[in-house]
């Protein structure tokens, strides 16, 4: 298993353009829906939840059906059977992101819990008064709020690298930030609502440089494009299942061995001691140490097989494929009256297209679109700090994923050319 | 095309009556919801038989809840204050002509939400709940 999972993912990828899409379409049953009689679902807020194809939602239902149970230390054999998906799950998501050692992902409920795992348990074991985390201004909020309220309680300093106007990270600006102060670096690999790709490797390289830890949000990046925890030299990487086609409740906060076996458990409860006494506890080995509890089992199993689903894509191929759609709904949108997207150009971003139609509330926005079948988000994307800095109170958003097609973004660009009519 | 934005609500969110401040009024109101970022001031004048003579609104949001600002503003003048008081959510559904979901129900009701905090003078931000409440028992 561990030869396996060294073996890089890109690697694993099928022929470059082999995919029919059509047929990936047709893997997400809900897509048949019809949100008003004759007017089809067009689903473009998968940067919110995707859609789960066939795949995934068969693991579940036939663990459920055939062998559920709960996990370690059963004797029998449907806990066996379950232990096995478990881990078995564990390994496919640690192939997903060429994590080199299964034991270090650790199962959490999404990425919001992973990075509070990090604020609770390391943050609260290497943060003081004179210490310096340093975050940025393009943040979703779980990568804001946790460690303010833990600043609040240990008095280090938080200071957030500015976005420019062109929507990227001032890099001069974190540059200066950098210093023998700063304990940790913690940042998004793709914007959730500028959709900017932010440059990992470089940034993580210069926080080591000062010796500082590099956390990343991967919630918007690993459903989209091949990441390799390895390569980019990053210390925590956090993402969710239920943005890459794998149920809610389920995700993977994965860490280095070493930094792990040296933080705190973040909860406590069964599952994560090795032996309890009244007089006190040891902990387990990794990573159950920090899975307190019974865990979310068949999500679990849904998010090996939302991963196997995805590498079976493969993720280079799926990039093209969000690159292509975020491309073409880029052209198409720019060309409606009034309609300003928000950060960078078409090709330094990736999945996803914000934006703000002059006179349009988002709400209106979203309203008319859904009379349409369009789905899209439309509000602050918990991403207030950034829409400050854009002098917005909220944005429209439209994400695309697997199975959205050019057909439409035109229904997109059309129910938003309807909307600028209205108003 | 949609039912919800019937031409009134959109001529009333392009063209709002009664936008603006009044001098010295006798009730003023304000409530924002950061989460869509409605803003809404109303303010009131009235003559010695607490009749509504002067009225004027003020702040920024979706169409459905500018427009029911507007469309309030017309419909309180000249009413009298204890009348006012007694208008539920129905009333404002009734004014509106339309179906509003339960996602869209705040959107179109904040304006009597934001009125009747101030003909009650409720000052405290957590009061605002009780008008809430108000609301609910009156409709």
């Amino acid at each position: 298993m561990a030869d396996e999972t060294r073996k890089r993912t890109h690697s694993q990828n099928p022929e470059p353009g082999a995919v029919n899409w059509d047929a990936v379409r047709g893997q997400f049953p809900i897509l048949e829906r019809e949100i008003h009689p004759g007017v089809p679902v067009v689903y473009m807020d998968s940067a919110a939840s995707s859609q789960k194809p066939l795949s995934v939602l068969h693991a579940m239902d036939r663990y459920y059906r055939t062998m559920h149970s709960n996990v370690h230390r059963g004797v029998h054999t449907m806990s066996e059977e379950a232990t096995a998906l478990y881990e078995d799950a564990r390994a496919k998501a640690a192939r997903l992101i060429n994590a080199p050692d299964p034991r270090e992902c650790v199962y959490v409920r999404n990425t919001t819990e992973a990075l509070n795992l990090v604020v609770s348990s390391w943050g609260r074991a290497n943060l003081g008064p004179g210490d310096q985390v340093i975050s940025t201004q393009m943040e979703h909020h779980s990568n804001i709020v946790p460690w303010q309220i833990l600043r609040d309680e240990l008095g280090f300093t938080l200071d957030f690298v500015p976005v420019t106007d062109e929507g990227f990270l001032d890099q001069e600006a974190y540059r200066n930030l950098l210093s023998e102060r700063t304990r940790l670096v913690t940042f998004t690999h793709v914007s959730n609502v500028l959709a900017t790709i932010n440059p990992v490797k470089e940034m993580a390289a210069q926080a080591h440089a000062v010796g500082a830890r590099v956390v990343v949000d991967g919630a918007q990046s690993v459903p989209h494009i091949p990441v390799d925890v390895q390569d980019l030299d990053v210390d925590f990487y956090a993402f969710s299942g239920h943005k890459m086609c794998g149920p809610t409740g389920i995700g993977i906060l994965w860490a280095r061995r070493e930094l792990l076996q040296a933080m705190p458990p973040y909860m406590g409860g069964g599952e994560m001691i090795r032996e309890v006494t009244l007089e006190g506890s040891r902990w387990n080995e990794l990573p159950y140490k920090f899975e307190a509890g019974t865990p979310a089992i068949a999500e679990a199993v849904g998010l090996g097989a939302a991963a196997s689903f995805l590498m079976d894509l493969g993720l280079d191929n799926i990039a093209a494929h969000s690159a292509r759609l975020t491309r073409y709904a880029y052209e198409r949108l720019s060309g409606i009256e009034g309609l300003r997207i928000l950060g960078p150009g078409p090709d330094q971003r990736l999945g996803l297209i914000a934006f703000d139609l002059t006179g349009i509330h988002p709400h209106d926005v979203s309203a008319i679109l859904d009379h349409e079948g369009v789905a899209i988000r439309a509000g602050h994307h918990c991403a207030q700090p950034l829409h400050q800095r854009l002098d917005l109170i909220a944005s429209s958003r439209a994400s695309f994923y697997v199975y959205n097609t050019e057909a439409e973004i035109d229904r997109l660009a059309h129910g938003l050319e309807q909307a600028v009519q209205i108003f | 095309m949609d039912q919800l934005y019937r031409e009134a609500i959109i001529d009333h969110y392009k063209f709002p009556r009664h936008k603006g401040h009044l001098h010295d009024p006798d009730y003023r109101a304000h409530d924002h919801n950061p989460f869509c970022g409605d803003e809404l001031t109303i303010e009131v004048k009235v003559d010695e038989e607490d009749i509504i003579r002067e009225v004027a609104f003020d702040g920024k949001g979706c169409a459905i809840s500018m427009a029911s600002a507007s469309m309030l503003m017309e419909e309180i003048l000249h009413e009298s204050v204890e009348e006012v008081k007694t208008w539920t959510r129905d009333d404002i559904l009734d004014m509106l002509g339309i179906e509003v979901g339960p996602v869209r129900m705040k959107c179109a009701v904040l304006s009597l939400k934001v009125l009747k905090k101030g003909l009650y003078r409720v000052d405290d931000i957590d009061e605002t709940l009780e008008v809430d409440s108000m609301m609910e028992k009156e409709g």
